[in-house]
């Protein structure tokens, strides 16, 4: 049987995967991957976002930026839903490995239009396993 | 085949545009395609033409326009990174009210959405970064 799934880019889009592996703030590199995805929606591609390694951080709540003089960008996470940005993959062992669960991170939800518009949580948790293959299927990927 | 080529560091302090140049290079060299190379995070760095490196040095904004004059390369720097980092082109400084601007020959300034077409229309996009 082949299937949409087998044969990425046979509708004319592709599977894009933005890894975020670094923290926050410290470098630019998160805020600029987050305005890539956010100009990258528009262009109706099969998107998905990975987080490990320090990434993880990227998406803590209750993130306060003051003391070091930089805007809080991380409420822009939890609009990524109404850009229809829905499958963000978190690595199990890069929480743990921190001393982090997944009750530490925000509530990123978004509406499925499928399902009468129920909210869903956008975050999965992947196991390091989990997330090589989550790779391996993809036809892009852009790791800042 | 058809390569996109994404450089996220500046000229000098890391090696990624002269790794980047020595594939695009080599690429075309054995007869494959290049979409285009786009330049992102301090990748913009390598647009400014007001860089003047040691005479015995490579110079490699030099090395990109001329392979781009060669080959009709398309080098996009990303325009929301340029603006935080000061390159500008002749509009961009007109527009931000800037007395000068500094885009080097071969290069323009257009979106990210060069960045995702790239992604989408190149048989692979390598990325050259830490």
């Amino acid at each position: 049987m082949t299937t949409q799934e087998e044969l990425p880019g046979a509708s004319g889009t592709k599977r894009f995967l933005y890894v975020n592996r670094r923290a926050p703030y410290g470098t630019i590199y998160a805020l600029e991957s987050l305005e890539v995805v956010l100009i990258g929606a528009a262009f109706d591609q099969d998107v998905s976002l990975a987080f490990f390694d320090d990434g993880v951080y990227q998406i803590v709540k209750g993130q306060d930026t003051k003391g070091i003089g930089m805007k809080n960008f991380s409420p822009t996470y939890r609009a990524l839903g109404d850009y229809e940005v829905t499958k963000l993959y978190v690595e199990k062992e890069a929480l743990e490995e921190r001393g982090l669960s997944p009750d530490d991170l925000m509530d990123i939800t978004y509406e499925d239009e499928d399902d009468d518009w129920a909210e869903k949580p956008s975050i999965r948790i992947v196991s390091r396993s989990e997330m090589t293959e989550i790779m391996a299927a993809q036809d892009v990927i852009l790791s800042f | 085949m058809k390569f996109g080529i994404l450089i996220n560091e500046g000229p000098y302090t890391h090696q990624a545009s002269d790794s980047a140049y020595q594939f695009t290079k080599a690429a075309l060299e054995k007869g494959h395609e290049i979409y285009r190379v786009f330049f992102y995070h301090d990748g913009v760095n390598n647009g400014t033409r007001l860089s003047v490196p040691p005479q015995d040095e490579r110079n490699i904004q030099n090395n990109w326009t001329e392979l781009a004059e060669q080959h009709d390369l398309d080098l996009v720097v990303c325009v929301a990174a340029a603006q935080r980092r000061g390159i500008l082109d002749e509009s961009e400084a007109k527009r931000a009210g800037k007395d000068a601007d500094n885009i080097a020959p071969g290069f323009r300034i257009s979106g990210l959405g060069q960045l995702i077409e790239t992604g989408i229309e190149s048989d692979r996009v390598v990325a050259f970064g830490d």
